[in-house]
């Protein structure tokens, strides 16, 4: 192993004396690598390797990181010096200086000064403090800076440019005449000196003029404001005195400039307002609007009832909740009777904070100090408490009709009755002022009125109380203010309460629909409101629907598999899916409710059997439904087809040698195969088209034969007007034909147009020429042309080489992969290899500090062995000498 | 005369009783009438001139018979016969030692036995309910379990003669004897072909027909026309379907034409002229050998592709294209029903955003397409 620095040291002196050129041509450093094949053209760098260059490349590369690393190794202190440039010896001292200073500053500027403005750091413009600048008028500024420019332009532009040798010689030209040579020649220092000192001059002279100029225009301002307002309307007149011949030309300009100046800016306008806030403002007006209805219902007057507004705290935010509240109360009056005392007083109690009010009162006010949305979901209980109290007071209002005010001791033992002598003072004012017909009036009309605001119904039960007993107007009315009420953008929970509002109306809409008779103006009425909800909420619309259409078909199936058939949907359903119909697009392909909605009817059609005329209605309202459903979308429903063609099977009188087949709910013959054939032939002329009543689907009124054949004309006419309407409508379907065909035969041979009243034989003859006049002939079917396969192209197919001599795999991916593998290989391998020679290195450097350390310890202990041996020796001597 | 007008109210309400709801009363209210019947028999009410010893109460009988009938009906499906004669060892008899012997144990004696029953009890002649009833059980509980189950053929072709939902259920039982015990029928496939009309879309053993159908043309051995024949009326037939039944056509005639390539003309015939044509295909002819079916093109399926439902359209949509190989399986569309077509698109999970009717609704009946629903009906 002595070996190994030894030749390390030669190594490195080889380096260091010799240069590249030496070691390569010293074949003693050089080894040769044997090439196999020659190869022309081939550039290879590897031809000669220099393994004693290599060598100590590596091992002072190891020196400098492994071996520090390994001295390191279980030390943990650490000093690191970071003073900028300290171990950089090419730096100057100055520059080091001056770096460390800059850096200071930097430092220091970046950590405090970011937002300390006064400190001596000054911003400056042009080199000026801005912090001057800023003190001088801005216009006079502007003013002695073009003047200063111009000055300096004209003089010194010549001496800096172009004209500076020519500025000198006239200069010089000057003095010599001047001075007539007592100083030959000023030297060109002197000259420039006094270049400068005049410039300096002029300078301050310019300086004292400005300084003049503007104490002038200051006063002349002055001046000038004070005459101002005088001169405002003679201006113009001056003007034009003053500048006659400018007139046309200032006009125009004078025109624009105005025109310019007094457009009409963009003013700044109410601001766009947020949904939110616009909801605010509606429910607000609302509100309002609300407040003084209830005025009017209370009675008063309208100044009165502006001062108890005056005079409500203005902490009181939310009296219109208190109103709100109140209003509910009237809105469950028992016997169409009211009680202005009684409201008034209450109002009053309100208005006061409930000074004197009972407890309940109270609770009340104190709510309304809480969240708005908390009052709503509470009020449901107020309600309640304030029906009871109303119950209780339903006598007593009676009570006080009759006795006009006097009797009261009566009342007294109960808690209300306290509260009402109170109520009874405090509203004797406003009632003694006004006559009592007046008072009456105004009650009737407040009483008609509806409350501006409500809450949202918390159930199905909540909203049929809301609603009931109100005109179908009104229910809108009530049901539009809810929505607008509890918007929901006004408060968190509203979005649900609204949500579940369309669920509570399609509810309520088909409970209508079944009522007898049922209440179809009211949901006419509701249509709107639906509508906007549906547009606010679609998903939960959507629901609703889906949950509506999901049970009747759920319910309709199950009774087809007991008993084979089902009755025709009721009302209700015709009700909901037309609502669908309004609310839901029809014509998409695929509608998450339109597309049940109808099958539903298909489903209809096809299974529910006619027995009756009422049937007959409500297929036909099916029907209707069904070419609404496809009227955008033309899309064909053998269904329809079926059916119309089986309510005209039923007017057929000679059942006997049909010459089509019928399809199912309708059988060919039968007991209720005859429902539209007429029983009196006659009736055709008493009979008039007017519209079927959709309540006929439920239950008719048929007294006579007349009447019943009437409804067969007009069930017959309708069902005559949708078959011409289908016509029209799958008039492009290339089986159009097939598909008429057993209409076309039924119309033309069994039901013939002389016994049908003349609207019908119109109808009659215009849906057989439209059958007969569609094309019968068709292009044969073909397939879809598909896109030609292209050739086999038989261009050589390239292969990248990555690697020579490597097996290529068949794949791209192979090859990538094989590639990689290789690389990897290669570099495991060479990974190894390095880490072996660290190793070594490392058991090398180990190996020679423990023979240094051995060689140090062997050199001391010589060295003692040797101190003592001459001591001893030294101690012998002594000993020897003694004994001599 | 008193005595005469009690008993026949007697009868009545009997009879009344019969369709009672409770089984007792139905039951002895039953054997109250036998008894009568039988009373009557013996004792005549009137002495009748063409019958003077053997006078049979006709009327009453009349009476009882359906009810009777269906009784023997329930009483006779619900007995099983077993099929393996090990299964007979358990009697309720305490066992012989050579039980071997025994007439009782023999399976064929059980067979036979059971034979002569069924055969006894179709001999009359059934209401239509009750002839269903027979030929819904027919083909798994009572043909297998026949000795010679090939004398049931006199009784399955009268009723697969009679036409309608009769001879749909009769094609079962066919089925089973064509298959297993080599009966030839002749013009079975023109008998089924004129079974084709609009009420097997509508009627409840649909699937069970299609079932079948397709079993019977599942044969490659079919002539071209005859296969052509049935896919141009099913398609013909498939204009008045709902959508239910047009699932199941569809594929249906698909896999027609798949097991019969020449019948690809149908879908595609590239015509030399290229003029158009009137359909050659005669709805009414009753031979499916001159209907020129072959000569005719499937405009039908073309007209279902504007079908209101979107899955029998698409599913109409595939003739544009050539078909692929793989036959469609029709057992999963037999027994689809509406209600779960509805579901498909109520259950549906991942909806992005319901689009909307953008057109306000201001009323009821406006609005919405047309106004159709407002020409002809008020809210009133």
């Amino acid at each position: 192993m002595g070996k190994v620095p030894k030749k390390r040291s030669l190594a490195d002196k080889v380096r260091k004396t010799k240069t590249s050129t030496e070691i390569k041509n010293n074949p003693f450093e050089v080894k040769i690598n044997r090439k196999k094949f020659d190869i022309l053209g081939r550039k290879s760098k590897h031809d000669v390797g220099l393994p004693g260059v290599s060598r100590s490349k590596a091992i002072n590369k190891r020196k400098e990181t492994l071996l520090k690393e390994y001295k390191q190794k279980n030390k943990s202190n650490k000093l690191i010096d970071r003073r900028f440039g300290e171990y950089d010896t090419k730096m100057a001292p100055e520059d080091k200086i001056l770096q460390r200073f800059a850096m200071e500053r930097q430092r220091v500027h970046d950590k405090k000064d970011v937002y300390n403005l006064n400190e001596e750091e000054e911003l400056t413009h042009y080199g000026q403090s801005l912090a001057e600048m800023e003190k001088f008028n801005d216009l006079v500024n502007s003013d002695d800076e073009s003047e200063e420019k111009g000055l300096l332009s004209a003089e010194l532009t010549a001496s800096h440019f172009g004209g500076g040798g020519g500025l000198l010689k006239k200069k010089t030209s000057g003095d010599q005449q001047e001075e007539e040579g007592n100083q030959r020649a000023k030297s060109r220092q002197e000259l420039i000196e006094e270049l400068i000192q005049k410039s300096k001059q002029e300078k301050r002279e310019r300086q004292v003029q400005k300084e003049e100029a503007q104490e002038l225009t200051e006063k002349l301002d002055q001046e000038w404001k004070s005459i101002q307002a005088l001169m405002v309307k003679k201006t113009p007149k001056g003007e034009s005195a003053d500048k006659p011949e400018e007139k046309p030309k200032l006009e125009e300009y004078d025109m624009r400039v105005r025109e310019l100046g007094f457009e009409m800016k963009a003013q700044p306008s109410e601001k766009m307002k947020t949904p939110e806030e616009l909801a605010r403002e509606a429910k607000e007006k609302l509100q309002k609007l609300e407040a003084d209805r209830l005025r009017r219902m209370m009675g008063d007057e309208v100044g009165d009832s502006a001062q108890s507004q005056v005079h409500m705290s203005a902490d009181d935010l939310n009296d219109g909740f208190i109103l709100d509240k109140e209003d509910k109360k009237t809105l469950s009056y028992q016997d169409g009777k009211w009680n202005i005392g009684e409201e008034s007083g209450d109002d009053k109690d309100e208005d006061e904070e409930g000074g004197e009010s009972d407890e309940e009162e109270e609770s009340e006010a104190e709510e309304d100090d809480g969240d708005e949305e908390e009052e709503e979901g509470e009020e449901e209980d107020d309600e309640e408490q304030d029906e009871e109290e109303e119950e209780q007071e339903g006598g007593s209002e009676e009570e006080e009709e009759e006795d006009g005010h006097s009797d009261l001791d009566s009342e007294q033992e109960s808690e209300d009755g306290e509260r009402k002598q109170e109520d009874e003072e405090t509203s004797a004012k406003p009632s003694t002022s006004l006559s009592k017909e007046e008072l009456k009036a105004q009650q009737e009309a407040a009483k008609a009125e509806l409350p501006y605001t409500f809450t949202a119904p918390e159930s199905y039960s909540d909203l049929k109380d809301l609603l009931h007993g109100h005109t179908p107007d009104n229910q809108r009315i009530i049901v539009a203010r809810t929505q607008k009420c509890n918007h929901p953008s006004l408060a968190a929970g509203n979005k649900l309460k609204l949500q579940k509002l369309f669920g509570f109306l399609s509810e309520y809409i088909g409970e209508l629909a079944t009522r007898s008779p049922p209440e179809l103006a009211t949901i006419d009425r509701l249509i709107p409101e639906m509508y906007t909800l549906c547009q606010m909420f679609p998903e939960a619309a959507c629901k609703a629907m889906q949950t509506i259409l999901g049970d009747a078909g759920h319910s309709m199936e199950e009774v087809l598999e007991v008993k084979g058939h089902v009755a025709f949907p009721t009302l209700d359903m015709l009700i909901y899916l037309k609502v669908t119909a309004l609310l839901f697009p029809t014509s998409d392909f695929r509608h998450p409710v339109a597309t049940p909605a109808l099958l539903y009817i298909s489903q209809a059609l096809t299974k529910c059997p006619v027995r009756s005329l009422q049937d007959v209605t409500s297929g036909l309202v099916l029907c209707c439904l069904a070419v609404e459903y496809v009227s955008f979308s033309k899309r064909f429903m053998p269904e329809l087809i079926n059916f119309l063609a089986g309510t005209l099977h039923l007017a057929v009188q000679d059942k006997t040698s049909l010459g089509y087949t019928v399809v199912p709910p309708f059988r060919p013959s039968g007991k209720c195969s005859d429902l539209l054939v007429l029983s009196d032939s006659e009736s055709c002329k008493s009979w008039s088209k007017k519209s079927l009543p959709l309540s006929a689907t439920h239950h008719m009124d048929l007294r006579n034969d007349l009447d019943r054949d009437h409804h067969r004309l007009m069930c017959l006419s309708t069902c005559l007007d949708l078959v011409k309407r289908c016509c029209l409508l799958y008039k492009d379907l290339i089986s159009f034909t097939c598909i008429f065909q057993p209409i076309r035969t039924l119309l033309s041979k069994h039901l013939s147009s002389q016994t049908l009243p003349e609207l019908l034989q119109e109808l009659h003859s215009e849906i057989l020429e439209t059958i007969s006049s569609a094309p019968v002939t068709h292009a044969r079917l073909v397939l879809d042309k598909k896109k030609p396969i292209p050739l086999k192209l038989l261009t050589p197919k390239i292969v990248e080489v990555l690697d020579y001599g490597k097996k290529r795999g068949s794949t791209r991916e192979e090859r990538e992969k094989e590639r990689l593998k290789h690389k990897y290989k290669k570099e495991f391998k060479g990974a190894l290899r390095e880490i072996r020679k660290d190793s070594r290195f490392l058991a090398r450097e180990k190996l020679s500090e423990v023979m240094n350390r051995d060689a140090e310890r062997k050199r001391k202990v010589k060295e003692l062995f040797g101190s003592l041996a001459t001591q001893e020796g030294e101690w012998k001597a002594l000993k020897r000498r003694k004994r001599k | 005369m008193f005595m005469r007008h009690r008993y026949n109210s007697c009868v009545e309400i009997l009879l009344e009783h019969l369709s009672h709801e409770l089984h007792e009363v139905k039951e002895s209210a039953l054997c109250c009438l036998m008894k009568f019947a039988a009373g009557e028999g013996q004792h005549p009410l009137e002495d009748l001139d063409w019958s003077e010893h053997y006078s049979f109460p006709r009327e009453l009988i009349q009476a009882v018979v359906p009810v009777y009938q269906s009784n023997v009906f329930t009483l006779m499906s619900n007995i099983s016969v077993p099929s393996q004669q090990s299964e007979l060892t358990n009697f309720m008899v305490k066992q012989e030692a050579k039980h071997k012997d025994w007439k009782a144990a023999k399976l064929n004696e059980h067979k036979r036995v059971f034979e002569r029953m069924w055969l006894g009890f179709l001999k009359h002649k059934l209401p239509s309910n009750m002839y269903k009833k027979v030929l819904v059980i027919l083909h798994d509980s009572i043909l297998p379990h026949m000795s010679k189950p090939t004398l049931m053929i006199d009784f399955l072709t009268a009723a697969y003669e009679v036409g309608g939902a009769i001879s749909l259920l009769a094609l079962n039982g066919l089925f089973v004897l064509i298959h297993q015990h080599n009966l030839d029928y002749p013009d079975f496939y023109k008998k089924l072909y004129n079974l084709l009309d609009p009420s097997i879309f509508h009627v409840k053993y649909r699937a069970r027909f299609f079932h079948l159908a397709n079993l019977f043309l599942s044969s490659s051995h079919l002539p071209v026309y005859l296969v052509a024949a049935f896919a141009k009326r099913l398609a013909r037939l498939a204009l008045t379907a709902p959508p239910t039944a047009l699932l199941i056509v569809l594929p249906f005639i698909y896999n027609l034409i798949r097991r019969h390539p020449s019948c690809r003309v149908l879908l595609h015939k590239p015509s030399t002229e290229d003029e158009p044509l009137e359909d050659p295909y005669l709805m009414d002819e009753e031979d499916p050998a001159q209907c020129c079916a072959l000569e005719s093109s499937l405009w039908e399926i073309k007209t279902l592709q504007k079908h209101h439902h979107p899955d029998v359209a698409k599913a109409a949509m595939l003739i544009n294209t050539p078909l692929p190989e793989k036959e469609d399986d029709i057992s999963e569309v037999l027994e689809i029903t509406t209600y779960e077509l509805m579901e498909r698109d109520l259950k549906q999970k991942q909806i992005k955003s319901i689009p909307l009717e953008f057109e306000t609704a201001t009323q009821l009946l406006k609005g919405g397409g047309g106004d159709v629903l407002a020409q002809h009906f008020c809210l009133d």
